[in-house]
């Protein structure tokens, strides 16, 4: 078998698959001797890697043989478990990894400290209350467990702030290292110990950085060691090397830096090819600091330019790129052209020919010394035929910034109009030339860069005839090679390119009408169109140039307006699809009636103006999607093939609406003539909107994953759910009743007053309290009692409360509704029993008084329902006069995303206002979960994420385990299902219904929690509120 | 961070790979045949640090590289190790392999593959360089060797006379060859009488 499994491992690195094998791996692992284990671990480590299946069978041998007496069987479990063991199974082995820390072989040490530090990297959070052993590790009496210790070090000292105390340990480590204090094993070469040298030299450059006092600690070592460091080999080199650049990165001296750059010279001097590579980098990484130096090497570096191995060559012109300056960056540039044309290696090319674009790009307009050295024509032809060369070399190579960058560059340019058109004029003149040439070769890219600057700016040069530029243009369509992608630019050129050549267009759109790509097709239609049409033309609007939309705004609220009109005129409110699903369910099901009757009565019912056409007619219209979801009510009835239109309907009206709606930042995915003139002149139009759009879906998903199974839920299965709630009244209803509102109260001359609200509604609500700014509070009393409005002294009180959700921040639901109460409202701790009545059996927080002033105080309450959680907030006026108008915005961050929905309600109040804000969007609260014993042990096996790890157990009760799961349940809204023994299975979910189980057992004083969920977040994020919970506890 | 170890022959053929982080096996294959092309191509004259290719990280990773005789030892690093060090490094492992093997050669890997990795476990784990102390490094595999040995007497008996059979069976084996500056032998073979 063992014999087997080498081979198996040869056959696998050759590249043949030997995954049949991978089992008998494992097995050998666990069952062989000594040997078979060996060759066992050895393959699991080279076949598997840290996702493999397999790995599960891996734990408990590993944990045997951690636990073994047999120190070989010990190091080949740590060895195994620092290089595959994955996340979720570093719970398991942890604590015994950790005592091995104070194993007394200092190889089961080392291992240990590096199974750590591989744990440290995978998941910092879960040996984070390790840190003092590695602390041991470091003064460890070993110096190869102390050596180990040091990447943990290095890799923890990158956030220096919490180990400058550890700078003096290191110092002296050093020191004895340098003084020749460790065993002679450790020499090599007779330099003692240099890999920990470099370690240590890192380790104190990190937490020098920028730190003087720090700094000055290690002066004294780093002279000592840049001593001894005498040229003789590779190694005292590499050691030098280090030392230097932690001269230059900590806090400088002066006697220092001139050593180190002296050692640069000896360096870059080197005949040795090693060395001066490495010189080199070194003046890459000083020029930053010290530009002279650079100087001195002049000479050296000319030479390296030439020098035969490619390697030194990419290093010195990164050297070059760090040191340009707007003097040199003609010759820089040239040289690196000069080496891209001659380099084939597709990576370096596209890391080089990047710098070039940004160097070029970086010093265009960089003139007041450039002016005497470079005429301005000059420059401009400079400028144009080095993003010539960089875009012929790089070709479609070049990240797609480069060309974006070049030709916003060239649409923005610099403050004086005349130099840009200048440079605008000098592009058409190169670009007509490189076109007139052979054309067949050049990239795609530049293709689009050519035809887009054509577009936009032949019309500046007026010595060349517009047949001319339309022809080679043409020219290049008729091309095999160039892409299609390419060919919508050229078009798009061609579209902008002024009129009076009609024929030629036309003879163009003609012989495109029949191309076989649709976007073409439909291109040379408008394009034929607008060179027919005059007027069409003198429509056109003014070049929208670059328009880099970095928003979507993906409430449309743009539209507000005009859903509000809509809605004005009798449309129906928006339904989202499955309610409509709902009711289309309905209606087929009662119709039984011929279809001619239905239509009719239908019609009647929805009170619709004659000129809506029966269904067909107002889908394919298209312009309202109200009116389109209107008629589909009404003629619901008709056809199951009606359905299939209304979504169409539903989906194309948004687009269309964008592209009339005259404001629009966003990319409009309609394809109209109107915008289209707009699109195309944006700079790679396509690609980018559908990444954002991406990028915004999956927000969107990730956000909106609660509020779509809520929501649906509850307006589909639950007949319960208060029927009001669901009522939708679009945004802009409201806001413009409001602002009605405000405008009478303006009348009336009361005050307005305006209390902003940030709440922190991240996931982790419960423990973020809303914040307010109470320096907001513009509001007096004064003047509300000067206006004398004081008719309303008794104590009653005038409760309007609106009840607002938001879902998914697109549409806000008002549900206003008056109650009257007679609590004074001073006494806070009455406010939960002025809820709503169908609010006021759901269990709710403690109400937190947020901020109060003289007049105005502000608190709230969560309540947590079963689909939502509530965010009650109570204001309530302090003083005897009436409020007429309370603005209220509150602005809800999302810790990630920094989404700000700002809502700015203006809503007429008396004394109090409650405003219930459902929290839909944010679904990652949770509530309890009840099941069954045996219920969750099945959902138990099929949940596959879980999650390990001990907490503090509460024991200042008879009944530990009951104390600490009665603990999470009230702070955590758990679901306790049942305890049995020293064990205890808690069960809740999330508000989308993905359930969360917790498995707890007593260990010793320690509560040993293992979590399950469907969901990979939300066993950690249970698990930190669960630490934090019994920490306040 | 140590992210693959790579060794091949001059011919492309590798002789062992080990890698830190996880790609898929073709990715791996092609990461070796990759650096081959790219290391093939050099000189000797120059240096010995090159740039990693695309699919190895990119400029973010170092491709440190020795050539002895037929083989090139490949250390693909990223930018927290020292270029020099690890280039000390591969020959520190080279000088324990040698002395592992009393005249390592190509062959030594090839019939020896669990010992390579062994001795390198011992050098590199996870990544991390673990030990440079070569004497450490030799008394770890010794001590290794040795424990093979005792209970290879009792259970790997069979094995070891169907390991010579099958060594037996190869086609004629060269007894000598030295090339460079390390003599190549072949590993001593039960010899079957």
């Amino acid at each position: 078998m063992r014999e087997i499994m080498v081979r198996a491992m040869y056959c696998e690195m050759l590249g043949y698959d030997a995954s049949f094998t991978y089992i008998h791996a494992i097995k050998l692992a666990q069952q062989g001797g000594v040997l078979e284990k060996r060759v066992g671990y050895l393959a699991v480590s080279l076949f598997l890697n840290e996702g493999h299946e397999l790995l599960l069978l891996l734990v408990n041998t590993v944990l045997k043989d951690l636990q073994s007496t047999n120190l070989i069987e010990v190091c080949m479990a740590l060895t195994v478990v620092a290089q595959v063991f994955p996340k979720d199974m570093i719970p398991a082995v942890l604590p015994l990894v950790e005592d091995k820390l104070s194993h007394p072989k200092e190889i089961i040490r080392r291992k240990a400290v590096l199974a750590l530090y591989k744990f440290y990297l995978i998941a910092p959070n879960q040996v984070q209350h390790i840190h003092a052993k590695f602390c041991k590790a470091l003064s460890d009496k070993d110096p190869g467990v102390m050596a180990s210790s040091l990447h943990i070090y290095l890799q923890l000292i990158r956030s220096p702030d919490s180990y400058k105390d550890l700078t003096g340990s290191f110092v002296t480590i050093l020191k004895q290292v340098l003084g020749g204090k460790l065993p002679v094993d450790f020499n090599y070469h007779s330099v003692p110990a240099p890999w920990l040298q470099i370690q240590l030299l890192r380790i104190l450059s990190l937490l020098g950085k920028e730190d003087q006092s720090t700094s000055e600690l290690m002066y004294e070592v780093l002279d000592e060691s840049l001593r001894r460091a005498e040229m003789n080999h590779n190694i005292t080199y590499a050691i030098l090397y280090e030392c230097v650049k932690a001269v230059y990165t900590i806090h400088p001296k002066a006697e220092l830096l001139e050593k180190a750059a002296r050692c640069i010279g000896n360096f870059v001097l080197s005949p040795k090819i090693n060395l001066k590579y490495l010189g080199l980098k070194a003046l890459t990484y000083v020029v930053q600091h010290d530009a002279k130096l650079a100087l001195q090497h002049q000479m050296t570096i000319i030479e390296c330019l030439d020098h035969s191995d490619f390697t030194i060559k990419r290093e010195t012109l990164e050297l070059l790129f760090r040191i340009t300056n707007a003097q040199n960056v003609t010759v820089i540039v040239e040289k690196m052209l000069d080496f891209l044309r001659s380099c084939n290696d597709e990576h370096t090319i596209i890391h080089l020919i990047g710098k070039v674009a940004e160097l070029a790009e970086k010093y265009p307009f960089n003139k007041p010394e450039f002016m005497n050295t470079l005429l301005p024509m000059k420059y401009n032809s400079w400028f144009i035929q080095t993003m010539n060369d960089v875009f012929s070399i790089g070709g479609d190579l070049l990240q797609q910034d480069d060309p974006n960058n070049f030709l916003r560059l060239l649409a923005e340019g610099s403050e004086s109009k005349e130099e840009d058109d200048q440079l605008r004029l000098y592009a058409v003149e190169s670009y007509l030339t490189v076109l007139k040439g052979h054309t067949s070769h050049l990239p795609q890219c530049f293709l689009q860069v050519m035809s887009w600057v054509l577009g936009e700016y032949a019309h500046l040069q007026e010595s060349v005839d517009r047949r001319e530029v339309i022809r080679l243009l043409t020219q290049l369509l008729d091309q095999r090679s160039v892409s299609s992608e390419t060919r919508v630019w050229i078009l798009s050129a061609l579209t902008k390119i002024p009129e009076g050549q009609t024929d030629l267009i036309l003879d163009l759109a003609e012989s495109l009408s029949s191309s076989q790509d649709t976007v073409l097709r439909q291109q040379a239609q408008e394009l034929r169109h607008l060179s027919q049409d005059s007027q069409l033309r003198e429509f056109k609007p003014v070049a929208v140039v670059c328009v880099f939309s970095s928003q979507v705004d993906s409430s449309l609220s743009f539209l507000d307006g005009f859903v509000s009109e809509a809605l004005a005129a009798g449309a129906a409110p928006y339904k989202p699809p499955h309610q409509r699903q709902e009711e289309l369910c309905e209606d087929r099901a009662l119709n039984l009636e011929p279809y001619s009757f239905s239509l009719p009565v239908s019609l009647s019912s929805c009170s619709i103006t004659d000129r809506q056409s029966p269904t067909l007619l107002s889908v394919s219209s298209g312009l309202s999607g109200n009116s389109a979801e209107l008629s589909q009510k009404a003629g619901s009835s008709t056809l199951i093939l009606e359905g299939v239109k209304r979504v169409w309907g539903k989906d194309g009206y948004l687009p269309q609406k964008e592209a009339t709606a005259p404001p629009v930042d966003e990319p409009s995915a309609a394809v109209q003539p109107a915008s289209q003139q707009e699109a195309a002149e944006r700079i790679e139009p396509r690609p980018e909107p559908s990444t954002q759009n991406q990028d915004k879906q999956q927000l969107a998903s990730s956000l909106f994953v609660g509020l779509g199974v809520g929501s649906s839920v509850s307006l589909l299965g639950k007949s319960e759910a208060p029927p009001p709630r669901f009522r939708k009244k679009p945004r802009p209803h409201e806001s413009s009743s409001s602002s009605g509102t405000s405008k009478r109260s303006s009348d009336s001359s009361s005050r307005s007053s305006r209390n902003t609200t940030d709440s922190f509604l991240y996931g982790s609500f419960p423990e973020e309290e809303p914040a307010t700014s109470i320096s907001t509070f513009d509001h007096t009393p004064k003047s509300t009692t000067a206006n004398g409005l004081s008719q309303n002294k008794d104590t009653k009180e005038d409760r309007h409360a609106n009840t607002s959700q938001i879902l998914g921040g697109d549409m806000v639901i008002v549900r206003p509704s008056t109650i009257q109460d007679k609590h004074p409202p001073s006494v806070s701790s009455d406010l939960t029993a002025l809820l709503p009545a169908d609010l006021k059996d759901l269990p709710h927080s403690d109400v937190i008084s947020l901020t109060s002033d003289p007049s105005l105080s502000l608190s709230s309450c969560r309540l947590f329902r079963d689909e939502a959680l509530l965010l009650v907030i109570f204001i309530s006026n302090c003083t005897e006069t009436v409020i007429k108008d309370v603005a209220v915005q509150l602005t809800l961050k999302h810790k990630h995303q920094q989404m700000t929905l700002k809502n700015f309600f203006l809503l007429q109040v008396f004394e109090f206002m409650r405003l219930i804000l459902m929290n839909s969007i944010l679904s990652v609260t949770h509530r309890p979960l009840v099941v069954t014993t045996e219920e969750y042990g099945k959902l138990w096996l099929s949940l596959s994420h879980d999650v390990k790890q001990n907490l503090k157990l509460l024991t200042d009760a008879g009944d530990p385990l009951r104390t600490t799961l009665n603990a999470l349940k009230d702070a955590l809204q758990l679901h306790v299902v049942d305890i049995i023994g020293s064990e205890g299975i808690v069960a809740c979910r999330l508000l989308s219904g993905a359930p969360c189980l917790l498995h707890c057992r007593v260990n010793g004083a320690a509560l040993a929690m293992w979590l399950r969920s469907p969901h990979p977040a939300l066993p950690d994020f249970i698990l930190y509120h669960c630490q934090r919970a019994l920490a306040h506890h | 961070m140590i992210k693959a170890i790579l060794i091949f022959n001059n011919h492309g053929k590798p002789r062992l790979s080990k890698f830190y982080e996880h790609y898929t096996e073709d990715t791996e294959q092609q990461i070796i045949r990759e650096t081959f092309h790219l290391v093939s191509k050099r000189d000797e004259n120059v240096c010995n640090f090159l740039e990693g290719g695309l699919l190895i990280g990119g400029s973010e990773n170092k491709l440190i590289y020795r050539h002895y005789a037929t083989l090139y030892f490949v250390f693909c690093v990223d930018s927290s190790e020292s270029e020099l060090g690890i280039l000390d490094l591969i020959q520190v492992f080279v000088e324990t392999l040698d002395k592992c093997f009393e005249n390592v050669c190509e062959l030594d890997l090839i019939f020896h593959m669990d010992k390579v990795h062994n001795i390198l476990a011992e050098m590199v784990m996870g990544g991390m360089v673990l030990e440079t102390n070569m004497s450490e490094i030799i008394t770890q595999a010794e001590a290794h060797n040795k424990m093979e040995k005792s209970e290879a007497g009792i259970a790997g008996a069979p094995a070891r006379a169907v390991s010579a059979v099958k060594n037996m069976n190869l086609p004629e084996m060269p007894k000598n060859i030295n090339i460079g500056d390390i003599s190549i032998k072949v590993p001593n073979l039960p010899s079957f009488k």
